[in-house]
């Protein structure tokens, strides 16, 4: 088991290379930095240009500026991802992408992590309660469901949640806020109001993220557990004298299951897209906005650097998907 | 017919009665009626055969004597285990009787054992289902199990998880399966279908050495008869839905009364003849169960069919003793071959003219 | 022996007869025929060919067109002469949402023919060729998705300056999205290859660009058009994405995406400006997703459905 983690890890690796070199490429030839720069009114000497140009290494030639970077050497000690550096900013030199990554994070990661466990959760009981009653009036009604939230923009889903919200507070009085990650300012708050402050802030967006997540895996669910309630082991369980809700939870769901762990990679993925539509239409400041004001300044290395970013979260949730496949299924457990 | 019928004493001589059993199963093309009529009785320790093509609905008749169909299988009829209606009961009704009295022994061994759990688990859980031991208890019966069944080192096989054996082996572990709470019916829907012949005869002494130990009867459900040979007392013939013979396992292979009955033995290799006889392959593919033709379903592949055939499909009459058949000409069968009945050539009516033209 | 009145060759030849005639029907009818069954794979046809008519001739026909009009009142809600209301501005919003739709189904068609075509092929010759090309093509499949879609998407669109066009706004998409259908065809591929038709077509001497054009390509005709349209659900919704977030189809032009964003705060204030573009584009989805379902079971012959 443990070796197999280990090989999982390593075979990552060159992945995580290619990956990166791929996000550079693509950001460096496709983006000019200094389109902004250059089409000021009225134009800035060529000198500052130039001065720019050096700052942003664009003086350099493209293989030079990966290696750069990638490890820092020869630069000015703002560069080098394998430093935790992310590169000098279009913003400013007094700008620092790492901070301003870090201090968004969890923000972020809260909204995703919640996300996803109830997505994951709900489509895995929608899944069997379809399964189970399939043809019924739940099945086809969870069905549709199903198809509707797939077909759903996240953004218009999410921006009707938003003002449902709206309206529901002016209506009813509800506490759901709106706007942003947080209240204003809550340097005075105690650790129950932050939390009560956090989770107003946090319903809406999470059930518009969900929504999206639980759409692409349900259908899948329904899929794999009906699949499964009709193979021989579950016919053979059955014919063993074992009742149906045991039948169904030790054999069926355990089986079906395994499936889910590798879906939920490209799940994890999705789920990035989504976050970064549901920050906009919520106005929250985390890293999702800070990739979209990033891409209209053309800041290449925060473009870059977030690439890099949600490539290696989609990797580890890949590897964690492969690690808990290991752990349901035995029979991928030895080799 | 099909309510539980707890108050009747259990009727240990007839471990296994089915009665006039039909299946029908709704489908986007129409009503398919797989089952249309099936009725035998075993007796305590008997062995019954019953033999058919695919289709022909055998393992669906299992199936439902199991309670195992979907919900939307129509059933109606009668099948007692030890006295004991099994159609039509609830979850907790039929989940006492499976498993403990009346025990199912699937064809693909490579699919019939969840992944995820060790045989020993499986194995347990099947005793644990029906008797309130301790897990230790239930384990111990597990490896005994898988020593009776002749699976090597038990002890250590019963932390074995299914995809570490072969075959063969799930396949007995299946067979130790079905045994584990001494049963009163065993029955195997084609326990050798999915195995090398090799393994057929190791899989088909395991059965035997379960049958022993339980004293259980059982129900072989195959489409080959060498594997009935030497291993059942009677044997029961189906065709479209329906069976169309049943007698001695004497009287089918050496006095069979049906002209189907006679194609099968026709198409078996027999090593126990002294004369090398051609093969007499029966022409024609099974009928669809979805429009079934009024008459006899086996008329348009029969030899014998006449107008009567293609009108009234012929009853399961008695033909002799506790033998029976179902055709309208089963007096002219009497002592004949299937060589006499079928022609042994190829199925090409082409080749058949070029064969005449050479001879 | 005994004398037993035997059939001659007769009717035996009328049984091989029989089997031989029911075959002759092609798989194309058959397939047809399956899909013709899923009622609801049909109505979601007539539904999407309903409104890709109301898009494109309907727009033909619409007095108002997507653009600030003079005579246009502003901010009034559905009428008979604006069944779908106007914007503050003074726009038509029927005609907004004849004109992006319009947009959103070129993009989405565009996307979906160049990245099928091109996963497809990427798939088939990796799949057919096996060993270090494989490999290699393959891998270069992972590493592309490893970036979410629309982070990718977002990046290049936003990068790319002068001018997004409908066209430009395909190609970005359908750039990354290949990747999808290459895996799909691969993995049909490489199931058929160790068929036994397969080896049994070599095993009486076909080459392997017959058993390619006689096998193979139609035995994964039935993935690809799935894949490819579903793809095109795929590729409306990510276009949508792109342009309510500024980075895809840019006003004066409009799309569906666009709609939405400039009519982010109005569902409860002023719904007519909301649920129209939304609603086609879920429309669209839905429509897609279920004959993408009837396709996939009248093209997989392997399926049998037993019903109520």
């Amino acid at each position: 088991m443990v070796v197999y983690a280990a090989r999982r890890l390593l075979a990552a690796i060159p992945v995580l290379l290619a990956a990166s070199v791929f996000c550079f490429v693509l950001i460096d030839i496709s983006g000019d930095p200094l389109a902004d720069l250059r089409f000021l009114e009225p134009p800035p000497e060529p000198e500052v240009i130039a001065a720019e140009e050096a700052r942003l290494y664009l003086d350099r030639s493209m293989p030079e500026r990966y290696l750069l970077w990638m490890t820092g050497i020869g630069g000015n000690g703002d560069i080098g991802l394998l430093q935790g550096r992310f590169g000098p900013s279009v913003r400013g030199p007094g700008f620092d992408i790492a901070d301003e990554i870090a201090a968004r994070f969890l923000v972020t990661l809260r909204l995703v992590v919640i996300a996803l466990l109830l997505a994951i959760g709900l489509a895995v009981i929608s899944g069997v309660i379809s399964a189970v009653r399939q043809y019924s009036a739940v099945d086809y009604t969870l069905t549709f469901v199903g198809f509707l939230a797939l077909a759903m923009p996240a953004f218009w889903i999410g921006a009707l949640i938003k003002e449902g919200g709206v309206w529901s507070n002016q209506q009813f009085g509800t506490g759901f806020a709106t706007i942003g990650a947080a209240s204003a300012d809550t340097r005075e708050y105690d650790a129950w109001q932050l939390f009560t402050d956090t989770a107003a802030h946090l319903i809406l967006p999470t059930l518009a993220l969900m929504l999206t997540a639980y759409a692409a895996l349900s259908r899948y669910q329904r899929a794999s557990m009906l699949e499964v309630l009709n193979s021989d082991y579950v016919r053979l369980a059955r014919a063993k004298g074992l009742r149906n809700r045991i039948v169904v939870r030790r054999h069926a769901l355990r089986t079906a299951l395994i499936p889910l762990a590798t879906v939920s990679a490209l799940l994890v993925a999705g789920t990035i897209d989504g976050a970064i539509l549901i920050e906009r239409v919520f106005q929250w400041r985390g890293l999702g906005d800070f990739f979209l004001d990033s891409v209209s300044r053309n800041d290449s290395y925060s473009v870059m650097g977030w690439l890099m970013l949600s490539g290696i979260i989609v990797i580890a949730a890949n590897l964690v998907a492969d690690l808990l496949y290991a752990v349901l299924d035995p029979r991928i457990r030895y080799g | 017919m099909t309510t539980a019928d707890t108050s009747a004493p259990a009727d240990l001589d007839v471990p296994l009665d089915v009665e006039e059993l039909t299946v029908a199963f709704p489908t986007d093309d129409g009503l398919v009626r797989a089952v249309r009529g099936v009725s035998f009785h075993l007796r305590r320790g008997e062995a019954l055969g019953i033999v058919g093509e695919s289709g022909s609905g055998k393992s669906v008749t299992a199936m439902a004597v199991m309670g195992l169909l979907p919900e939307t299988a129509q059933i109606t009829g009668s099948a007692r285990v030890l006295g004991r209606q099994t159609l039509g009961l609830d979850d907790a009704a039929i989940s006492a009787i499976r498993g403990k009295s009346i025990a199912l022994i699937f064809q693909d061994p490579l699919t019939s054992l969840s992944p995820v759990y060790t045989v020993g688990k499986q194995l347990a859980e099947a005793v644990l289902a029906h008797f309130d031991v301790r897990r230790e208890q239930a384990w111990d019966r597990a490896a005994e199990l898988l020593d009776i069944v002749g699976i090597p080192d038990p002890r250590q096989r019963v932390n074995a998880y299914p995809h570490e054996l072969s075959g063969g082996m799930r396949q007995r572990v299946v067979i130790a399966i079905a045994m584990a709470n001494d049963p009163d019916v065993i029955i195997a829907d084609e326990p050798t279908t999915a195995l090398d012949v090799t393994v057929q005869a190791q899989v088909l002494e395991a059965l035997e050495t379960a049958r022993a130990e339980t004293g259980a009867a059982l129900v072989l459900i195959t489409h080959d008869l060498g594997v009935i040979a030497g291993h059942v007392d009677r044997v029961c013939v189906m065709y479209a839905g329906k069976l169309v013979e049943s007698g001695s396992i004497d009287e089918i292979f050496y006095t069979p009364r049906m002209p189907y009955t006679l194609g099968l033995l026709g198409s078996l290799p027999r090593m126990d003849q002294a004369r090398s006889q051609r093969l007499t392959p029966i022409l024609g593919t099974p009928p669809s169960l979805l429009h079934l033709p009024p008459g006899c379903p086996f008329a348009p592949r029969c030899p014998l069919a006449a107008d009567v055939c293609r009108e009234h499909e012929p009853d399961l009459v008695p033909v002799a003793g506790g033998h029976a058949a179902a055709c309208h000409f089963s007096d002219r069968l009497i002592e004949v071959t299937p060589t006499d009945l079928f022609r042994p050539t190829a199925t090409d009516a082409r080749v058949l003219a070029e064969l005449e033209d050479d001879r | 022996m005994a004398d037993i009145e035997t059939r001659t060759a007769g009717p035996t030849l009328a049984v091989a007869a029989e089997t031989i005639n029911t075959e002759q029907r092609s798989q194309l009818r058959l397939a047809l025929a399956r899909f013709v069954r899923h009622r609801l794979a049909v109505a979601s046809l007539v539904v999407l060919l309903l409104v890709v008519g109301f898009a494109f001739i309907g727009s033909m026909v619409w007095p108002y067109d997507h653009t600030v009009t003079r005579g246009v009142p502003s901010s009034v809600a559905p009428s008979w002469d604006h069944p779908f209301g106007t914007t503050t501005a003074g726009q038509d919003v029927m005609g907004q949402v004849m004109r992006g739709t319009q947009q959103s189904l070129k993009v989405a068609l565009t996307v979906a023919v160049i990245s099928t075509t091109f996963g497809a092929l990427w798939g088939a010759i990796a799949g057919l060729y096996r060993g270090w090309v494989d490999n290699l093509m393959m891998r270069i499949v992972d590493v592309i998705l490893v970036v979410p879609l629309l982070v990718l998407v977002t990046a290049v669109a936003g990068n790319v300056r002068g001018g997004t066009t409908w066209w430009a706004v395909a190609l970005v998409i359908a750039a990354f999205i290949w990747t999808g259908t290459s895996r799909v065809v691969r993995g049909v591929v490489l199931s058929l290859r160790e068929q036994e038709f397969v080896e049994a077509s070599r095993a009486m001497g076909s080459t392997d660009s017959r058993i390619i054009v006689r096998h193979l390509i139609p035995n994964a005709a039935g993935p690809i058009i799935v894949a490819g349209t579903l793809a095109v659900a795929f590729a409306i919704l990510a276009e949508a994405a792109l342009s309510f977030l500024g980075f895809g189809i840019q006003p004066p032009d409009t799309s569906l995406g666009l709609l939405i964003e400039t009519a982010r705060t109005a569902p409860f204030t002023r719904p007519w400006l909301f649920y129209p573009p939304g609603m086609f584009i879920i429309l669209i989805c839905l429509t897609i997703n279920f004959i993408g379902d009837g396709l996939r079971d009248a093209l997989d012959p392997r399926q049998t459905m037993v019903r109520r």
